[in-house]
């Protein structure tokens, strides 16, 4: 299966990178040797995929727990639909909120259509947090729900074949 | 973990450079040498304090497709259903939650086309039935933690 518009050497290069940047001095001209192609012209994608957006950032991905953020918590909200437009950018924007989201709601198990991921060092901050988001929300939130994440299963990112 | 370490894993989820010698660079503003920041950031992806460093793909901007799927599952196949799960590729993370929907993955793939058709395919291996919960607007999106 190959992404529409990706050029195919940025493909590869993408793939030989998504597990992890080779850890020596230097990385790109280590991936460029694996591929066969000059390190300038490696650097050149990448800074192009990074212009494009296809690559968010290069960096490290850190896992929650072990950075000592032990409570974090999905908070999904019943808000309504004809105000989400204006709050939800105001909830994605507290500082505490790592990411946000609409998502369509399933009635009846699932009526929530605002998801703000939050992350705190212990509970009652992660508490504190949705209380804000609450207060934010005021009366435009019908009811919310706070779902604590208590094991990562998997965690490796899109796998290109 | 720790202070410099910890400085470390703030610069480097801030965005990595593409230079000749990126971790030389990375070094300079920290103030250690090449060697010790790639000895350091060996330590964190070793002990899991990293899940992973490299490049972070936006599959919507790759027009793939990405989604939010839940599943209810009885406590006592929970982890048959999730070695399962974990099992599909296009699974890219899975969390257990505190909810009667108790798993929640997301699936990414590079077809988008691949997202239902990865769905139909978790159902019929755990007879269990998953809700599909796509993005409809993003309000934010920021993986920056403070370490």
């Amino acid at each position: 299966m190959t992404a529409p518009g990706l050029d195919p050497v940025d493909r590869r290069l993408l793939a030989a990178s998504q597990g992890g940047l080779p850890l020596c001095p230097q990385p790109y001209h280590d991936l460029a040797g694996r591929l066969g192609l000059a390190p300038e012209d490696v650097m050149a994608r990448f800074r192009r995929l990074l212009a494009s957006g296809v690559i968010r950032r290069i960096g490290a991905v850190p896992n929650h727990y072990a950075l000592g953020w032990r409570a974090n918590g999905m908070s999904v909200w019943d808000v309504d639909d004809r105000r989400i437009g204006d709050l939800g950018p105001k909830v994605g924007a507290l500082a505490f909120v790592t990411h946000c989201y609409r998502r369509p709601r399933r009635p009846p198990l699932w009526p929530y259509n605002l998801f703000a991921m939050v992350h705190g060092r212990t509970r009652a901050e992660v508490d504190r947090q949705v209380l804000e988001i609450a207060r934010l929300l005021g009366d435009a939130s019908r009811a919310h729900d706070v779902l604590l994440s208590t094991r990562i299963l998997k965690k490796t990112g899109l796998r290109l074949t | 973990m720790d202070d410099i370490d910890r400085r470390l894993v703030n610069a480097l989820q801030g965005g990595f450079p593409i230079a000749e010698r990126p971790f030389a660079e990375v070094g300079a503003m920290l103030g250690l040498d090449e060697q010790e920041v790639i000895a350091r950031l060996q330590t964190l992806l070793d002990d899991r304090t990293l899940s992973r460093f490299g490049p972070m793909i936006d599959v919507d901007r790759l027009g793939g497709g990405l989604t939010l799927a839940a599943m209810a599952v009885p406590d006592e196949r929970f982890d048959e259903v999730a070695d399962i799960v974990n099992g599909f590729d296009e699974v890219a993370h899975n969390y257990q939650r505190t909810h009667a929907l108790n798993m929640w993955f997301v699936i990414a793939t590079e077809d988008p086309a691949e997202v239902e058709r990865t769905i139909r395919r978790i159902e019929r291996a755990t007879g269990l039935e998953v809700l599909n919960l796509p993005k409809l607007e993003e309000y934010f999106l920021e993986l920056k933690l403070s370490a």
